[in-house]
């Protein structure tokens, strides 16, 4: 079955807590060649019948409207997957 | 943004006075014409960008207070001596701060966060909390607890809706990690805060005498630190830009980067401070909200001495793109500016090392009565730092008492039809009961934690929160917050002094003697000279009652500009008041919790209906003149809960309110599911009111309380001492599981419940938590 995969990032000039989170735990053990994480959200939108340009559009529009929250985020990518495991 | 290659060269004050005719973009950073003028005439050249920057942020209504400034002097003019024995820091600083006995100190202030909560609910309303927190703590005080004052739009609305649960969830997520109890505030419905909620948060905060800081930075050669979080792109001109400019009709249209917080970074920040304070390393302190390094520097150095000399190449960023104008504007969370001696700076950042807050050593205190600030080995600001922190622009705006305000006043609700038999009064009373305002806000105040620290002595549902200061004693403070904007539109000198009335009387009936007050003036458009007369009315109001009640304004915030096109919000005055109770163990409960209790109602009750939420829910109706405001007798009411309850005479105390004494009976029964037996041929006669007058009408200094039959005759003789007057309308009955009002009506409370408890989920889903 094919899948759309969406990917939101929280926006560059922003805080991102998990981020900063993350990016100490690794200085804590010692990965300090990581000096920077922004963590973000991957959706994964099956769909039943094949990926057309019209369905790509229509889940850019769901992603802007309702995975994303575009005063606080960006849509990165809106894209089919390939090579999807059975 | 801009699509050209930055061009990196620094605007500095050498630069600025060799290019005196270089335009620069004032008006889209929110400066007029004129004021731009005013700052090249205090300058004597063009500003530089950063200058610009930095007059536009602190020039802007929400830091600058332009437009109310004026009528603010009214709330110090009218202060007597007694009301300061108490104020140990007044309006001015971060927050005010009130002696409460025992070397404890209290501080406590509203602030509002609605513009960006509109925007960005969960975030905007969560550094609302965070921001108000950081004001607490900028005094030197240890935050206890917080509330919220909250103003939605129609609860059947689709856009309320997104609003609501960001708003909620997000007080939640930062108040909750914050590990800081909710114990109260108010949630209201209104179509006319549709396109522009309010969303009000109070901080508590607890301290010793001498921990108290203020924002001062004096002494020469003392060192200012930036610590905290890293200075990023969050909010540039967020709050300040934002809060002063009006939504279009069409919308948000102005999306600037809001803020996102952390509220576990403020965690660690709470504990640093205080650490900080207990081990003498602070000077002076100030927190970053609004206008960010700009407001910081500014105020510190205008509070102070008056020098400050600042390097931003120092500041540590979490973008090493921002420009200098960008660091100095950012509202990037969880950041305070500290003076620190030379002698004790070591000592300062082993502390600020220890808990793993990134501090910078940005510069120091000058005796030049300048505050300069360098970037990239230039100087970029040269300015006297009063000129734009303490003697912004002050505008005398036009204010006109509206045209349509005597018709409105006219069509009184005593007009209306009320109701006489038995089933149509049941049928009203339901229906308050289940209005979305009056209806039990369990939905929203389930989300939060309001018992966490352990101190918590009273919360929703009673009608203040109570915190315990003091382990030993049981020394404690109560707090209410109260509005209504209903009243206000009205007439909003009486709707702010029976907000006013309210709060003191939430705080009275704890048990607790209200002691000093706060406040958040949310008002439509200043440039509309209608709103500025209401504002003008509800400040003077509400100055004039807070003298006659002797409770002083020890600091506040004013929101101006909340309207979506040219429909304002009704005037919102929001009062906070603080109160004091010696042991928290003699506090006062809203509901009865025994069989057989005698209940009073306590003060007069007349035909006032105008504006009440009986006419609102029922009729739909707006008009008349608010109920008559009675500071006088508000302050024997007061006086009379604080001597019955230290004689533990009284077993429970509702104030009544919105909803009248309808309301107040359906939630004393509701509060621990004991019934009550009520006649009110008593007070009809006395009165000379009819029974729909004397279930909804809101007049006010009127108390419903609870008294166990042996103390009975005692408490008869306490209310005629005071010349209060008492009459006894109804027994308490766990047995008969009714609200029964004589020869009315009856209704189960387990129908009560269902009528009170199921409108928010039934609008806003399911409930969680409780």
């Amino acid at each position: 079955m094919p899948v759309i995969v969406v990917e939101v990032m929280p926006k560059a000039e922003l805080l991102d807590p998990q981020g900063k989170a993350v990016a100490g735990a690794l200085q804590r053990l010692g990965r300090s060649a990581f000096s920077g994480v922004r963590v973000g959200k991957r959706f994964e939108l099956h769909v039943d019948g094949p990926v057309t340009d019209a369905l790509l559009a229509d889940a850019r529009e769901v992603a802007e409207t309702l995975l994303a929250n575009l005063v606080i985020e960006d849509v990165v990518s809106v894209r089919e997957l390939e090579d999807v495991e059975a | 943004m801009t699509s050209e290659a930055p061009v990196v060269h620094v605007d500095s004050v050498e630069r600025a006075a060799a290019t005196p005719d270089r335009e620069q973009p004032y008006a889209a950073l929110g400066l007029t014409d004129d004021e731009y003028a005013k700052v090249r005439e205090l300058l004597g050249r063009r500003p530089t960008s950063g200058e610009l920057a930095m007059y536009s942020v602190m020039w802007s209504e929400h830091c600058s207070y332009k437009s109310s400034k004026k009528y603010l002097r009214r709330f110090g003019d009218k202060v007597t001596p007694k009301m300061r024995e108490h104020l140990m820091v007044g309006m001015g600083q971060n927050a005010g701060v009130v002696d409460i006995g025992r070397g404890w100190a209290v501080t406590f202030k509203v602030e509002s966060h609605n513009h960006p909560s509109y925007i960005e609910p969960f975030q905007g309303a969560a550094t609302g909390v965070g921001g108000i927190v950081r004001d607490i703590i900028a005094m030197g005080a240890r935050p206890v607890a917080v509330m919220d004052q909250l103003r939605f739009g129609d609860i059947r609305e689709a856009d309320t809706l997104r609003v609501v649960h960001g708003v909620v969830a997000g007080i939640a997520h930062y108040g909750n990690c914050l590990g800081l109890p909710n114990i109260g505030g108010e949630t209201v419905f209104d179509a006319v805060y549709q396109g522009n909620p309010l969303v009000n948060a109070l901080a508590v905060g607890v301290l010793r005498h001498e921990d108290l800081r203020l924002a001062n930075a004096t002494g020469a050669g003392n060192k200012v630190v930036l610590f905290g979080a890293r200075t990023g792109g969050d909010g540039i001109g967020g709050a300040s830009i934002l809060a002063s400019d009006t939504f279009s009709a069409g919308g948000p249209t102005k999306r600037p980067a809001v803020q996102v917080g952390d509220p576990f970074a403020e965690k660690v920040l709470i504990e640093c401070c205080l650490e900080l304070f207990h081990g003498g390393y602070v000077e002076a302190i100030q927190d970053l909200g609004a206008a960010g390094i700009s407001c910081a520097t500014s105020e510190l150095a205008a509070n102070g001495d008056g020098g400050m000399k600042v390097d931003l190449d120092a500041v540590l960023l979490r973008d090493p793109t921002l420009t200098a104008e960008e660091i100095l504007m950012s509202e990037s969370q969880e950041r305070m500016m500290a003076i620190v001696t030379p002698e004790q700076l070591e000592g300062f950042l082993a502390v600020t090392s220890r808990w793993d807050v990134e501090t910078s050593v940005l510069g120091e205190v000058t005796d030049t009565g300048r505050l300069e600030i360098t970037w990239r080995g230039e100087t970029i600001v040269d300015v006297d730092p009063s000129t734009v922190a303490v003697d912004g622009p002050v505008y005398d705006r036009p204010a006109e008492r509206p045209a349509w305000l005597d018709a409105l006043q006219a069509d009184s609700a005593a007009a209306l039809p009320r109701p006489a038999d038995g089933p149509e009064l049941r049928e009203q009373l339901l229906a308050v009961l289940a209005s979305p305002s009056l209806a039990s806000p369990g939905w929203i105040t389930d989300q939060y934690d309001r018992y966490v620290l352990g101190n918590t002595a009273l919360s929703f549902p009673d009608d203040g929160g109570m915190i315990r200061v003091d382990e030993e004693s049981g020394l404690g403070v109560a707090i209410a917050t109260d509005a209504n904007g209903r009243y206000s539109l009205l007439d909003p000198r009486a709707g702010a002094q029976l907000a006013l009335s309210e709060a003191y009387r939430n705080v009275a009936v704890t048990g607790a003697s209200p002691l000093a007050v706060t406040d958040c003036l949310n008002f439509g458009a200043p440039t509309n000279p209608e709103v500025m007369w209401q504002f003008a009315e509800a400040v003077d109001g509400l100055a004039d009652a807070c003298l006659a009640l002797e409770v002083p304004v020890t600091g506040g915030n004013v929101s101006l500009y909340n309207q979506t096109g040219t429909t304002a919000i009704h005037p919102t005055p929001v009062v906070g008041v603080l109160g004091t109770i010696d042991d928290v163990a003699g506090r006062i409960p809203s509901g009865w919790q025994d069989d057989g209790l005698n209940l009073y109602l306590l003060g007069t009750t007349a035909l006032e209906l105008d504006g009440s939420a009986w006419a609102g829910v029922v009729h739909d109706h707006l008009g008349g003149r608010p109920p008559a405001v009675r500071l006088e007798a508000e302050r024997k009411l007061a006086g009379l809960l604080a001597a019955g309850g230290e004689e533990g005479l009284i077993a429970a105390a509702h104030d009544l309110g919105e909803g009248g004494l309808a309301q107040t009976l359906a939630e004393g029964v509701l509060r621990f599911g004991v019934g009550a037996r009520v006649w009110l041929g008593d007070v009809e006669e006395r009165d000379g009111v009819d029974v729909a007058t004397a279930l909804f009408s809101e007049s006010t200094a009127r108390v419903l309380v609870a008294v166990p039959r042996e103390e009975d005759v005692k408490f008869v003789g306490l209310c005629a001492g005071r010349r209060v007057p008492a009459l006894r309308i109804g027994v308490t009955d766990a047995e008969s599981g009714l609200l029964e009002v004589q020869d009315r009506f009856e209704i189960p409370i387990e129908e009560l419940r269902a009528a009170h408890e199921g409108t928010l989920p039934a609008h806003l889903g399911p409930r969680v938590g409780g």
